[in-house]
Order: C-alpha cells, then sequence, then structure tokens
C-alpha cells in the first residue's frame, strides 16, 4: 500500500513540529525517516499512524483519504521504541492479541491463532520462549516479539518508531540487518523513524531527512549521501569541515574572505608533508591523533584558527608518520559550497 | 504473574552500603525504635487490647447475645448495606476519575485532582451537614422532596450519599501514579492491533492496575463500614432503622452498656485487622507493579 502526505501541519501550543509536510512512500518500499530530535519525525509517524491528528493537511492510503480514520481503523502495524508489550502478558498472548480482540465474525480459530503465532514466533526466532513474560527478556527480543504482534494482525502498513533506539551497539546492528532481511522476504510497506543515519543509511531504500518539521530532502541512501541538496543533509549524514571563505582556483580556500560556507567531508582531506604545486592547500597544526579504530582521526588547527577533522587510513598515517604540534599541508579533494538563498 | 523477576531498586549491596554511610549509633538507633514501639504499644496495641478484653468481660454468652440483640443486628445489616452500594459506585467513579487524571491532558485537570481530595480535607461532620443543608426539610431540596414524599436526611438513602462522598478519594487517589506512571504506550499499541476502547480497558488497562485497584477498595471499604462523623449528622440515630455500627457503639456506650458497646466495636476491630492483613498482602503486589512500570519507565528513558 502506498502511503501520501499531503501537506501536513501540527502544533503542539506554540511549538511547530510539522510545517507543511509532503511526502510520498510508494508501495512496498522502506523509508527511513531521518532527523535529529525535535524535528517532527516520531509526530509525522504518529500521525500517518493515526495515533496523533493534523491540524492541517491529508493523509492517503492506496489515494484514499484515511486522514480522520483512527489508528483502529487504519490497519497499520505499530513498533514502539519502548516496546509497549502488554506487561501481564505472555510473549504468545501478547502476538496473539491482534487477532484475539477481533470482533467474532472475522476472529480465526483458536487453531488458526495458535498456527499464525507460532509461525511468527519461527520469524523470530524466539520459539521456545512462547511462555516468557516481557520482563524476562532482553531488550533485543522484546523488540522482536514487538515487530512479530505487529505482524500479527497483517497490517497493510509497518510504522517503526525509532526501533533499535534503546538496544545497545551490537544487538542495534544485528537486528537492522534483520529487518532488511525481513522486509526484502515479507516486501510490506514500511517506515520507521531513526536519527542514527548510518542506520537509516544501511537499511533503507529511501531516505527522507527531516529537520525543525521540514522535509529537507528525500531520496535513496545514496542520493542523500553524496548529492545533498542542503547543508543540513550534508551536515547531518557523516562528520564534515566547515570553513567560512571564499574559493579561488576551484579548490583553494582563502582565509578571512567572506562569502558562503564550505564543506569538506574529513575523509576528503589529504594531508601532504610539502605544498601542493599547484596550490589549493593550507597549513595546519596537529593537535591531536586517535589512530584506535578502522580510519586515524585527526584534530588539527588550520592556518585562520579554524578547527579541522582529517580521517585518513592507517596505512596512509603510517607513511606519513605524524606527530602532534607538526605543521602540514592539507588539500581537500572535494569542496561543497551551498549557496545561500536569496531571502 | 508469579515468576515476574523484578529489576527495579537498588541491589542489596548498595542499600547496605548506603545505610552504613547514614546509619546512626547504636544508641541513637534504639532510643528511636523503642520510642516508636512505645507509642504504638500506647496508643494502638493497648485500645484494641482493652476493645477485645472490655467485650469478653462478661463472658462469650453476653457477647454473642449483644450481638444477636435485633438492634445490633440492624446496625451490621445497614452498615454493610451502605458498604455495598458505596464501595462499587466509588470503583467505578474512581477509576473513571483516574482514568482522565492519569492517562489525559486536559484544561481544569488540577482542579479535579483537588475536588477529588475534598472529601479528605473536609471535616466530615461538614460533609453530612452539606447533605442535611441540601436534602434537609429546611433544605434547598427539602420542600421538593417532602412533596413527593421521598426522605434523604434521617434515612437510609441519606447515609449512603454520606459515606460515598467520605470515600470517594480512596480508589482515585490510589490509581493515579500507577496509571501515570504506566503511560499510555500499551493503550496504543492495543489500539493500533484494532481493539476497541472497551477491549483495550478490560485486557490491557485493567489487568495493568488490579493490585492497585484492589488496595484503593480495601481501605475505602474500611472506611466505609468505619464513618462516623458524616453518618452521623445525616442518620438521626433512629434505632433499628438508621443506626450504622460505629453510631450503635456510641449509643450502648453512652447507655453505660459497656459489654454490648465493646462487642459491637470488636467486629469493627476485626474488620480493622482484616482490613490490615489483606492491605499488606495487597500493598506488597501494588508495590512490585509500581516498580515494574517504574523500571519499565525507566529502561525507555535511558536511550
Amino acid at each position: 500500500m502506498s502511503i501520501e502526505a499531503k501537506e501536513i501541519t501540527k502544533k503542539f501550543g506554540q511549538f511547530t513540529a510539522l510545517e507543511h509536510v509532503d511526502l510520498k512512500i510508494p508501495s512496498g518500499e522502506l523509508v527511513a525517516l531521518l532527523g535529529p530530535s525535535g524535528s517532527g519525525k516520531t509526530t509525522l509517524l504518529r500521525i500517518i499512524a493515526g495515533l496523533e491528528f493534523a491540524d492541517s493537511g491529508t493523509i492517503l492510503f492506496d489515494g484514499e483519504d484515511t486522514t480522520h480514520r483512527n489508528a483502529r481503523d487504519r490497519r497499520v502495524g505499530f513498533v514502539f521504541q519502548h516496546y509497549a508489550l502488554f506487561r501481564h502478558m505472555t510473549v504468545f498472548e501478547n502476538i496473539a492479541f491482534g487477532l484475539k480482540v477481533r470482533p467474532r465474525n472475522v476472529r480465526p480459530s483458536k487453531e488458526q491463532i495458535h498456527a499464525k503465532v507460532h509461525e511468527l514466533l519461527g520469524l523470530i526466532q524466539l520459539k521456545n520462549l512462547a511462555g516468557r513474560y516481557p520482563s524476562q527478556l532482553s531488550g533485543g527480543q522484546r523488540q522482536r516479539v514487538a515487530l512479530a504482534r505487529a505482524l500479527a494482525v497483517e497490517p497493510s502498513v509497518l510504522l517503526l518508531d525509532e526501533p533499535f533506539g534503546s538496544l545497545d551497539a551490537k544487538v542495534r546492528l544485528e537486528l537492522r540487518r534483520w529487518l532488511r532481511q525481513l522486509h526484502d522476504e515479507v516486501h510490506i510497506t514500511s517506515v520507521f523513524v531513526t536519527h542514527d543515519q548510518e542506520e537509516a543509511l544501511e537499511v533503507s531504500d529511501r531516505v527522507a531527512v527531516m529537520n525543525e518539521g521540514r522535509i529537507e530532502q528525500v531520496g535513496t541512501p545514496d542520493d542523500v549521501y553524496h548529492r545533498p541538496i542542503t547543508p543540513f543533509v550534508y551536515n547531518f549524514l557523516g562528520n564534515v569541515n566547515l570553513f567560512h571563505g571564499r574559493i579561488d582556483e576551484e579548490t583553494s580556500i582563502q582565509e578571512g574572505a567572506t562569502g558562503d560556507p564550505v564543506y569538506v567531508r574529513p575523509h576528503l582531506l589529504e594531508i601532504h608533508r610539502q605544498p601542493n604545486r599547484g596550490g589549493g592547500h593550507f597549513r595546519a597544526t596537529i593537535k591531536h591523533i586517535n589512530s584506535a579504530g578502522p580510519l586515524v582521526k585527526i584534530e588539527a588547527l588550520s592556518e585562520w584558527g579554524d578547527p579541522v577533522q582529517v580521517e585518513l587510513s592507517q596505512e596512509k598515517f603510517r607513511e606519513l608518520q605524524l606527530t602532534k604540534e607538526e605543521t602540514v599541508f592539507i588539500i581537500p579533494k572535494e569542496l561543497k559550497v551551498f549557496q545561500k538563498k536569496a531571502i | 504473574m508469579g515468576s515476574i523477576t523484578v529489576a527495579a531498586g537498588k541491589s542489596p549491596a548498595t542499600r547496605r552500603v548506603a545505610a552504613a554511610a547514614t546509619g546512626e549509633s547504636v544508641a541513637v538507633r534504639s532510643i528511636l525504635i523503642g520510642v516508636a514501639v512505645l507509642f504504638l504499644a500506647l496508643f494502638i496495641f493497648l485500645p484494641l487490647a482493652i476493645v477485645f478484653s472490655q467485650a469478653f468481660a462478661k463472658g462469650m454468652g453476653v457477647y454473642w447475645a449483644s450481638l444477636r440483640q435485633p438492634d445490633a443486628l440492624a446496625a451490621i445489616r445497614l452498615t454493610l448495606l451502605a458498604a455495598t452500594i458505596a464501595v462499587p459506585l466509588n470503583l467505578v467513579f474512581g477509576v473513571a476519575a483516574a482514568w482522565c487524571i492519569g492517562k489525559f491532558e486536559f484544561v481544569g485537570k488540577s482542579l479535579l485532582i483537588t475536588l477529588i481530595d475534598l472529601p479528605f480535607s473536609v471535616s466530615p461532620v461538614v460533609s453530612g451537614l452539606i447533605y442535611v443543608l441540601l436534602f434537609g426539610l429546611q433544605g434547598l431540596f427539602g420542600p421538593w422532596l417532602a412533596r413527593h414524599d421521598l426522605q434523604i436526611i434521617f434515612a437510609v438513602p441519606g447515609i449512603v450519599l454520606a459515606t460515598i462522598f467520605v470515600t470517594f478519594p480512596f480508589v482515585a487517589r490510589e490509581l493515579i501514579p500507577l496509571l501515570q506512571a504506566q503511560g499510555q504506550e500499551e493503550e496504543e499499541a492495543a489500539l493500533a492491533l484494532g481493539a476497541s476502547g472497551w477491549q483495550t480497558f478490560f485486557r490491557v488497562s485493567l489487568p495493568n492496575i488490579k493490585w492497585g485497584l484492589l488496595y484503593g477498595v480495601i481501605l475505602c471499604n474500611a472506611r466505609a463500614m468505619g464513618e462516623f462523623g458524616a453518618v452521623s449528622v445525616v442518620s438521626g440515630h433512629i434505632r433499628g432503622r438508621t443506626n450504622t455500627m460505629p453510631l450503635h457503639v456510641e449509643i450502648l456506650y453512652n447507655e453505660y452498656q459497656f459489654s454490648a458497646a465493646f462487642a459491637v466495636a470488636s467486629l469493627l476491630a476485626l474488620l480493622a485487622l482484616t482490613t490490615l492483613l489483606v492491605k499488606t498482602v495487597v500493598e506488597w503486589r501494588a508495590r512490585r507493579q509500581l516498580a515494574e512500570s517504574a523500571a519499565w519507565g525507566e529502561e525507555g528513558q535511558i536511550a
């Protein structure tokens, strides 16, 4: 089922959570709503689910207006950040809940419910824990139960609110791969909210980057990462160095010049011992070296006093034999400039 | 539910360290404990012992006879009737009020909380007088009631109304913190899964508050049976008709029938002891439930 949000605006008192948001989600896609906290991503998800209602704007499911339908009638599967499992029910009862509360004429038989729950327990690999209570499960197990519970009612849309937000790093990684796999098998239109850019880029088919109640850019992970259309998107999707300068001869930064801010990712800066013959370099003093991890991270101070972050490979680092307080030449390989919008 | 392990609270080790750090010397501790024990003995155990010793002072025969007296039986019946009406009604009102306050934001919420506390802050005698002023012969609705031959004051309806009023806060007060701690995610989950409002309430919300609810009901019941002031004002003390147990005790005592008075009083004391026992058990379960909700909430906040 495709989802379309049109001109959605939502205010909480004085605070504007969403402002004229438009978003189209094609059927069968896995879309990430990515943004910092307070960007309105969870509110948008809850409005799509029918748990919250927009002040203005419409929500269409498969072109059909569902704006005024509540969560119960929208047939969405919703997975909460803190699981929201029914604490007084076992895993089995939790997953069966959505089937058991159906009106009698459409309720599956006991045997059918049993079969369905066991099928889902197999899917989430928790077959042997059917009789446990949520408090006896680990965070990752609870999240999988929450997912199975949402899938049990065979929703037309799956909505996940920071699904891995409260899990530790290792389980997160495992679960998000699992979610990707699951989506490839089930092909249900899914939207998930996250503030973790890595998660969004790895799992989703498309990413909608949100900021201050607006959608900044929608595109494939490749698009938003390599072709960001706003400074915010560039900034949010990875580390960045920001220089206030003017560009000369294509790739050199002039000190103190006024102009549009220049953005460079840390791994797109090269460190050299000699000045570049063709120009386009600047001088910097190394202040801190962190060589733990796959990349060596270097913090330096540019000749005009801006902090600069550089990432280089361990190989390159060994080759250069850099030390603290040493002065080096930095050459940007790729610069990004966003023209200031005329106001 | 029996096998749920609770992860809330400090570990025993941290608690011990804290006790050592903030602990007092042995002398101070024994003095404090001694004072508390002495106080309890003087003001609680001694009166309780006297109630029972006085009740049985003239032997079992007199004890049973004074309980089987028609007036005593009528008082017991009336007390049970008032409690049977007041407790279920307050159960419903209390859950409804606590539900609104615990789960929703609305204008006038703090006013509602204050109103719920009103019966606690107003003297029971004043609560009784309110009903006299409303429904008494000279009261606001008095003439209308008289014309329709309805009697509320100095009759059973007045007693029931007064009882409902003074016992109103118990259930609501008990549930509000519990409902607030639990938040509404589980209810939202139930709705998203297709449950109706009633299904959500009976299958998700109610099981989550059952121990707190039971605790509130027990306290409510104890107060309903033991209420004196408000009931005294509206009852009119008509023997065999509008006397509840506490009022009956007073009358017997004023007539120097000490054994009979204490015999009926011993029933109330027994009720109190049973209430305490049940309360202890339920309170323990309720606290566990609250701790679980809190642990649940805390876990969420870590993220």
